[in-house]
């Protein structure tokens, strides 16, 4: 491990993969959700860790960013579990390999 | 690089992994709230002391009970029949594992090129709150808008459907 920075990265890399992988290979649609919000996180810690080393830390740029995304993704869960309970009533299933059509 | 900053890595990665291979969806939603609290603690060790409540406020306190509502309101706390996994699964984890190497790659070839400050950054959460209310107003509203709009969008979405007459 060579300085702080590369290493929150690497963290944050893998973290997005990992968020990746349950969002490519898990069959339950509020897992895959799950795994979305994983890999936000990990672009919000990329965005904290450059603010903390980057050359101007007092103009809080990559903070605000954070900040914002976080509060987006708030949302974006509100909004996408709202979905999955929509569609669990309509088809009565979560898993996402049941779900081939885009009928009601 | 400091021991608490591999436990916190290692405490938030393991909350990821447990999150993504556990089988029960009431374990995986503990398992994320581990890594979300993970994370916090590494805003906290970054020196983001705002970012990393506002972390525990968000996601510990609204996104995690959301994903405790919604496994419980679709029936998730059985076990499905046929496996957690998609028939697909072999080929997401070959994407995934494609990503993280790029990602590595360039982060272990590019970090040099980047000039570190070491110094801790003095921010007080009132600059955070003159900054938010001065030079970033029109973001913070705009949020207002959207949290809003979702707030309606996902009542609206998983509110009871009347039956409509078919045509």
């Amino acid at each position: 491990m060579t300085t702080p920075l590369a290493g929150y990265l690497l963290v944050a890399a893998l973290l997005f993969a990992i968020g990746l992988a349950g969002a490519l290979t898990r069959r339950n649609a509020i897992l895959v959700l799950i795994g979305i919000e994983l890999m936000l996180n990990a672009a919000n810690l990329n965005l904290i860790a450059f603010w903390r080393f980057g050359p101007h830390p007092e103009l809080l740029t990559g903070m605000m960013f954070a900040i914002f995304s976080i509060a987006v993704a708030a949302a974006e869960a509100a909004v996408g579990l709202g979905l999955v309970i929509a569609i669990h009533r309509h088809t009565n299933t979560t898993d996402l390999d049941k779900m081939n059509r885009m009928k009601g | 690089m400091t021991p608490v900053f591999y436990v916190l890595a290692a405490l938030t990665l393991a909350g990821g992994l447990a999150t993504v291979l556990l089988k029960h969806l009431v374990h995986c939603a503990l398992a994320t709230t581990v890594a979300f609290a993970g994370l916090a603690l590494l805003y906290l060790q970054l020196d983001a002391q705002f970012a990393g409540f506002a972390q525990i406020l968000v996601y510990i306190g609204a996104v995690a009970i959301l994903i405790v509502f919604a496994i419980l309101l679709t029936r998730g706390a059985e076990l499905p029949k046929d496996g957690v996994f998609s028939r697909t699964w072999f080929v997401g984890l070959v994407i995934a594992a494609g990503v993280f190497a790029v990602l590595g790659w360039a982060v272990l070839e590019s970090v040099r090129a980047v000039p570190q400050q070491m110094a801790v950054p003095a921010v007080t959460v009132r600059e955070i709150g003159i900054a938010l209310v001065g030079r970033y107003v029109l973001p913070l509203e705009i949020v207002a808008l959207l949290l809003t709009a979702a707030t309606i969008g996902a009542v609206i979405v998983a509110m009871h459907e009347k039956e409509r007459p078919k045509p």
